[in-house]
């Protein structure tokens, strides 16, 4: 046997034995030495050095992530929705995590549709995309079907993701659009504005009107959340959590149904309406035509539909309510008459006669009145009601420039409104300082006479025009515009409203010269010669009101027109200011439609369907409050 | 003979007198079946967790246990002296296969290592682990302990050619097992302290020369060892993630299913050779000494199996089989806290898969069968 083959085995087996024993127990001694020196480095790992781990761990698997707060809803003054948040699903692109971004767009629009604009934006995005593990949108909306057929191939990318979002909606439409204005991606400038914390999770913000004034009010806060990523990146729990804080819902003092009436009058003119109620400033309608879808926009407006919109000859996204600069015609005449016999400088007995021209002394100019013929002799209610320029051009000489702008000033011709919308922009009530300022001239005589009818220099809005308005009709007692009348935090439905912000009153030195004024423009409507007299036909109350023609060629200062056109666009500008019900005014209203004539014909018409709207529909009003007190 | 085996079958014990216990008559150690057991099951349940609740890896592992657990019971049955005369045949067949694996092996993940042998593939390499320390005890069983320089030499061609054909495949990680586990026979054979110097220092002169013959992934895996930081997304990502999940583990651990880094994906292969750091993050420092305990354990008693051991050859062979085992240990725990380079060892009888289950069972299949079969033989 093997075993045994050996004559030394058996005589040495003893010394073999403790030979063996001897390295078997310095065996022993090094596995125990080499197990304490990993114990060692265990111990150092997991006490000594365990905090830093620790951290380490942490930093892996937590992350903070945004939650996007719900911008706030917008409401008529009647509750009826007019901007609205909607979920939908948008595909989102990790760029850390994707190894070729080419081909892994190239795999996905075999499942999704992805046109050239959506790459070519994308591709924007991800070169201004600062972090590279902050996922960016490659297509926003898609369609059930493209959810559902991206979420069974999701394995196959990794870094992508289909995630839900609530995009803004506007379901009116193109329905007061100048007044809300609209949301859009931010852009570079705007990041630079904003709190990025805040806006960490936000792909919309105010761009015009409420949406831009109210961001602040509409965003929210945002929530924090912390969640716990594997090691792909995918979320798989939150572990804490801030809860953002929902922007307010907004309930306007716009009436939508009185702005599509505002709307549908203007038939196929541009022109601008604003309506205010001259008790609280609050805007019932603005209106600038023609208008424009909004939701084109909350997306990302594609750059063809853009340019389509940005160089139409009827300017759309022009907000002609806010911005449009506008010689107010004869409008301004009730205005300069108060003037008049606020200064002491004329008396409602005294007349002037009026041949159908006036000169100045030393200058050979004819200055034209719009009747040929002439009014004859006029005194101020004859000169209001039928609009006499001649009697005006009189009267503002009497007055003189300095007077005029000096009077003018306290009814906000020459400042901003301060509606809380943006955009607005101030007129322009002339003055001698002015003038050198700005052109570095003198002021010239004749200068004051154009000044007298409306023409000139002078630039109103129609939201100054209607301010105006409102402001005479209640005697000077003036309040600034607004759209907004209530705020309400969309948890607690708890509503708070605005309270009515008065503007400096204008100064009154005898109110009887405001009530003169009050009753001429009232005849202008409801006398037989007032040049507004058609409006007056089935009237139940009474309007007061001035119509103003404006000369739209030859006037230098009209910046905002693309006058290319001139053949066609000769035509005046008509306009209309008026207030009603004339003992207790509720609405005053401001008209301007571009081209229009004359406008007694075209401005003044759609100013009393409006009125008879809100008229009627605050008597149905107060018979319901009537009728739910006495039950 | 044949006298002998008659008191086998008469299941008597010679010297007690008492009638054979169910163990005995299997063949099995208890301590040492408690303790493979206590780790086996340790190793369902980390995997449990590691595998992110995996019932089919729990399963297959488990079936893998059962299969280890059935080869242990058959080669406990084998006497020590039928495995003796096998031994020089087990080891000749053992080189030529290892050979054949270089000339026809299937190439798996950048290095030829299997062997397709119609049924299933298996690694030749494996046999090498019992069977060069089989081969060196059986050559120095032949003449009286220490051996002499002659033989020495012998011995060491013996570890020495099937380390090297498998360095070729290559794989590091068994040659390294298959190396040590020959000289750790010499060691036990009382080789001279100043010998084992001279071979330390031999090994140190060739390591340029090894560096040399290495594949660009073996070189990689030393170059990362020195410093995972360098490269923390490619190569040293697996430490450092590792070394994360055991000091995040901290003393008493984030508790069982807790694992961040392991169930979030974050540690890399946590199933198989990185399970220690999966333990080490879900059961703390408290958890790992009862580890390295249930190791120790496992050592203490298979080292006390070869010091009663009757025969040199079953000496030498226990000994470097236990020794062997710590290695496996050492290595791979040393590798997953960043001590020693990733040589790709799993964590024996804990890491998930591994064909390195089936050789570890064996061996210790033999160490029952040596410390069993010894009292039946004649002195």
């Amino acid at each position: 046997m093997a075993l045994y083959n050996s004559n030394n085995t058996l005589k040495d087996h003893f010394r073999e034995t403790r030979l063996f024993t001897t390295r078997a127990v310095f065996a022993l001694i090094l596995t125990i030495a080499l197990m304490l020196v990993l114990l060692g480095r265990l111990v150092n790992l997991q006490v000594l050095e365990h905090d830093t781990y620790k951290v380490l761990s942490d930093r892996n698997r937590i992350h903070i992530r945004p939650i996007t707060p719900t911008r706030g809803l917008i409401y008529d003054r009647n509750g009826v929705l007019l901007a609205q948040n909607l979920p939908s699903f948008s595909l989102d692109i990790v760029p850390e995590q994707i190894e070729d971004m080419d081909d892994t767009i190239k795999q996905l629009a075999e499942l999704i549709a992805i046109n050239e604009d959506d790459i070519q934006a994308f591709k924007v995005r991800l070169k201004k995309a600062s972090r590279r593990h902050k996922p960016v949108s490659l297509r926003s909306r898609l369609s059930d079907e493209e959810v559902a057929r991206f979420a069974v191939n999701r394995h196959r990318f990794t870094g992508v993701e289909a995630v839900a979002r609530l995009y803004r909606h506007y379901p009116q439409g193109s329905l007061g659009v100048h007044a809300l204005g609209y949301v859009g991606r931010i852009n570079e400038r705007e990041l630079q504005q904003i709190d990025p914390t805040n806006y960490e999770g936000t792909n919309y913000i105010g761009k015009t009107g409420l949406e831009k004034f109210y961001e602040d009010l509409l965003h929210g806060e945002v929530g924090i959340e912390q969640v716990e990523t594997n090691a792909q990146g995918r979320t798989l729990r939150a572990l804490d959590s801030t809860p953002p804080i929902p922007g307010l819902n907004l309930h306007l003092s716009l009436d939508i149904e009185l702005q599509r009436i505002a709307e549908n009058a203007f038939g196929k003119d541009n022109g601008a309406l604003v309506a205010i109620d001259p008790i609280n400033g609050d805007v019932l309608a603005l209106v600038s035509m023609p208008t424009f879808d909004p939701n084109l926009f909350v997306g990302g407006i594609n750059s063809k539909t853009y340019k389509g919109l940005q160089n139409s000859r009827n300017q759309p996204l022009f907000n002609r309510a806010l911005r449009g600069r506008y010689p107010p015609g004869s409008t301004l005449k009730p205005f300069f008459g108060l003037a008049g016999l606020e200064y002491g400088l004329i008396q409602p007995g005294m007349t002037t006669y009026c041949p159908g021209w006036y000169m100045l002394d030393g200058d050979d100019r004819k200055y034209r009145d719009w009747k040929k013929q002439g009014h004859k002799t006029v005194d101020l209610t004859k000169a209001l009601v039928e609009s006499c320029d001649v009697y005006f051009y009189d009267l503002a000489l009497t007055l003189g420039i300095d007077r005029i702008s000096q009077f003018m000033e306290p009814f906000g011709f020459n400042d901003l409104t301060g509606i809380d919308t943006s955009g607005e922009l101030t007129g322009l009530m002339p003055s001698r300082e002015w003038k050198r300022k700005a052109r570095h001239q003198p002021w010239y005589p004749g200068e004051t006479l154009i000044t007298g009818i409306g023409q000139g220099f002078t630039l109103t809005t129609p939201l100054q025009l209607a301010s105006a308005t409102a402001a005479l009709s209640l005697y000077g007692q003036q309040l600034r515009p607004r759209l907004v009348a209530a705020t309400e935090d969309p948890d607690s439905n708890e509503r708070v409203w605005l309270p009515a912000a008065p503007n400096i009153a204008v100064p009154i030195v005898n109110i009887i010269n405001w009530e003169y004024i009050i009753r001429a423009m009232t005849k202008v409507v409801h006398s037989p010669h007032g040049t507004a007299r058609r409006i007056s036909q089935g009237a139940k109350f009474k309007i007061a009101g001035k119509t103003g023609t404006a000369q739209v060629f030859g006037i230098k200062q009209d910046e905002e027109y693309v006058a290319e056109d001139i053949e066609k666009h000769l035509r005046d500008h008509a306009l209309f200011i008026g207030f009603a019900p004339v003992e207790n005014p509720r609405i005053a209203i401001a008209v301007v439609v571009e081209n229009g004539g004359s406008g007694g014909a075209v401005a003044a018409p759609i100013a009393r369907k409006i009125m008879d709207h809100y008229i009627e529909s605050l008597a149905e009003e107060q018979s319901a409050t009537a009728q739910g007190g006495g039950s | 003979m044949s006298l002998l085996n008659s008191r086998v079958d008469g299941r008597v014990d010679g010297l007690s007198g008492r009638r054979r216990t169910l163990a005995q008559s299997l063949h099995l150690d208890i301590p040492l079946l408690v303790c493979l057991l206590a780790l086996a099951g340790t190793s369902l349940f980390v995997l449990y967790s590691a595998s992110g609740q995996n019932i089919d890896i729990i399963e297959r592992q488990a079936v893998r246990l059962l299969i280890g657990f059935i080869i242990l019971l058959a080669l406990a049955q084998i006497h020590i002296a039928t495995l003796l005369r096998w031994t020089p045949a087990i080891f000749i067949i053992g080189i030529l296969l290892l050979i054949s694996v270089l000339v026809f092996g299937e190439t798996g993940k950048g290095a030829q290592r299997w062997l397709d042998i119609g049924i299933a593939r298996f690694q030749p390499s494996e046999i090498m682990k019992l069977a060069v320390p089989m081969m060196v005890a059986w050559y120095l069983n032949e003449q009286a302990l220490p051996p002499k320089m002659r033989r020495l030499f012998v011995a060491g061609l013996m570890i020495l050619v099937p380390t090297l054909l498998i360095i070729k495949q290559p794989d590091l990680g068994t040659a390294i097992l298959v190396a040590s586990a020959g000289v750790f026979v010499l060691l036990f054979a009382g080789i001279q302290w100043q010998l084992m110097a001279g071979f330390g220092a031999l090994a140190a002169a060739s390591a340029p020369v090894l560096w040399h013959s290495m594949h660009e992934y073996q070189r990689q895996r030393v170059l990362t060892f020195l410093n995972p930081e360098q490269d923390p997304l490619g190569s040293g990502y697996h430490i450092i993630q590792s070394k994360i999940a055991i000091g995040s583990g901290g003393l008493y651990g984030k508790g069982w299913l807790n694992g961040t880094q392991s169930q979030l994906n974050f540690l890399p292969e946590r199933s198989t050779d990185f399970i220690f750091a999966a333990y080490a993050e879900e059961f703390g420092l408290l958890g790992i000494v009862l580890l390295l305990v249930a190791y120790l354990l496992v050592i203490i008693r298979g080292l006390i199996i070869a010091a009663q051991a009757q025969d040199t050859y079953s000496r030498l062979l226990a000994g470097s089989l236990v020794m062997t085992f710590f290695i496996y240990v050492f290595v791979n725990i040393g590798m997953v806290t960043g001590l020693l380079p990733v040589v790709g060892l799993p964590l024996p009888l804990v890491s998930y898969g591994g064909t390195s289950m089936v050789t570890l069972m064996a061996g210790f299949g033999i160490l029952m069968s040596i410390h069993t079969h010894r009292k039946l033989l004649p002195r």
